[in-house]
């Protein structure tokens, strides 16, 4: 039934399986570094479809249908879904989801969206409620910049610390049975604020909640630093994981080896001209479901804490003068 | 070599931009309305029509021309009408602009969609 280590960390002593999972991506994050482990890549910004929104919850709806082929199951034999997006009222997810009839849970996490789904997912799976979930996000370029910053008629600026909105969906099904990497511990993030009102740079924003959780995921685990071969945050860009470094470091946590950010590895900064890296619900749930979670089926990983990282603003807040308030969850994977 | 002078200009105009948008936290939207007000302000003190005199194209086409236009719209009104020549001349000097923004704005819209500009 799982066990409790402390205010934010829970052992999963069934240890839910990832059973499936799969990514659908835009142009640009198929022609980046991780581009082969994708499962498809739309050239077609709009997907065939007459808007972004419309584009974006097709990706979602397609992932969806990938992550139960692969799991070689229907939307029958899915308990819950958990998924969530950047645009108002979580649309992408509610109208790309609505023909699928699985019990549906909304959420909204900002970037961290990938790992909180997870976390819910997998205790969900833990609590015995469910023998499998899905838990799935989506963001797209054009629709978040529409969102956040200007719709691209505008023609905007981007300014150099401004990072660029992952295009895609990726999801995982977790379940009771199987063969797969398994998740062991779940550390549920706070809001964490320090202050930075500068929407454009949300790395320097989410760093210090990365840096919190992960340091409360070491405390109440108890678990040596070296012991998983990846730490990966969701999206801090360049500028955040530097600064998530050296706050760890201050923590007494060097981990600087095994840490690595999904922003940072999904584009190559340099030739594509993304600034700071990528962003958005997208960014870690692709590389997740894309190129981590396919390292370990292959065992050239072994043992991975995912650390989803959001910026809790929104763009009215932003406006009034507001701080961005941040979060990031941990997830412990481990091939068993 | 009047090309070479509105290039130097507006190129120049440009370049305060481009240094503004990465020196500074001030947003796109904050930048452009730097540039109307202080296009404004050089107008109403005679510095900016100098500028137009020599740079040409160069000066009236950036955002910054439209405040020089603003301001002279309303130096010409208010010496015929009044002050009341203070709420119509800057609409009315910009009325070209800002007809052509919606109208053409409005055709572009009409005929074309939206696209990422930086693809790969």
């Amino acid at each position: 039934m799982g066990t409790r280590l402390g205010k934010q960390t829970v052992r999963l002593d069934s240890k839910p399986v990832i059973q499936s999972w799969a990514s659908i991506v835009g142009a640009k994050e198929g022609n980046g570094p991780l581009g082969r482990y994708f499962d498809e890549i739309v050239q077609d910004e709009y997907f065939g479809e007459e808007s972004f929104e419309k584009a974006e919850s097709k990706f979602l709806r397609e992932t969806l249908s990938k992550v139960l082929m692969k799991g070689n199951v229907s939307p029958g034999d899915i308990q819950y879904i958990f998924a969530g997006d950047l645009l108002n009222q979580c649309i992408a997810a509610n109208f790309g989801l609505r023909e699928s009839e699985i019990p549906f849970f909304g959420l909204y996490g900002a970037c961290s969206t990938m790992a909180e789904s997870l976390i819910l997912g997998s205790l969900m799976v833990e609590g015995g409620f469910a023998e499998r979930c899905v838990c799935i996000t989506s963001s797209h370029f054009c629709s978040a910049e529409k969102q956040f910053r200007f719709p691209l008629e505008f023609g905007n600026q981007r300014p150099p610390t401004a990072q660029w909105t992952v295009t895609g969906a990726g999801g995982v099904m977790v379940g009771k049975f199987g063969d797969g990497p398994r998740i062991v511990h779940v550390t549920t993030g706070k809001i964490v604020d320090m202050g930075i009102n500068d929407a454009n740079d949300m790395g320097s924003a989410m760093a210090p909640a990365a840096c919190d959780t992960i340091t409360a995921h070491f405390r109440e685990t108890g678990l040596p630093l070296n012991y998983y071969e990846l730490i990966v945050t969701g999206d801090l860009g360049m500028h955040g994981k530097n600064l998530c470094l050296q706050l760890l470091e201050e923590n007494g946590i060097a981990i600087k080896e095994f840490y690595d950010d999904c922003g940072v590895m999904i584009y190559d900064r340099q030739k594509q001209r993304t600034d700071c890296g990528g962003s958005g619900c997208a960014c870690s749930a692709v590389v997740l479901a894309g190129y981590i979670l396919e390292k370990m089926s292959r065992r050239e990983l072994n043992r991975v804490l995912f650390v989803g990282t959001g910026a809790l603003h929104s763009p009215i807040s932003v406006q009034q003068g507001e701080s961005v308030p941040a979060i990031a969850h941990a997830v412990g994977i481990e091939m068993v | 070599m009047e090309f070479a002078r509105a290039f130097l200009v507006g190129g120049l105009i440009c370049v305060i931009g481009q240094l503004l948008i990465d020196l500074t936290k001030l947003t796109p939207a904050r930048i452009m309305v730097i540039f109307v007000v202080a296009g404004v302000v050089l107008g109403a003190l005679g510095i900016y029509p100098m500028l137009v005199e020599w740079g040409g194209a160069g000066a009236t086409v950036p955002i910054i021309g439209f405040g020089n236009v603003l301001a002279k719209g309303v130096i010409e009104d208010v010496n015929q009408k009044g002050l009341i020549g203070a709420f119509s001349g800057g609409v009315r000097a910009g009325a070209v602009g800002i007809a052509a923004a919606v109208f053409f704005g409005y055709i572009m819209a009409v005929v074309s969609k939206p696209k990422t500009k930086n693809k790969a």
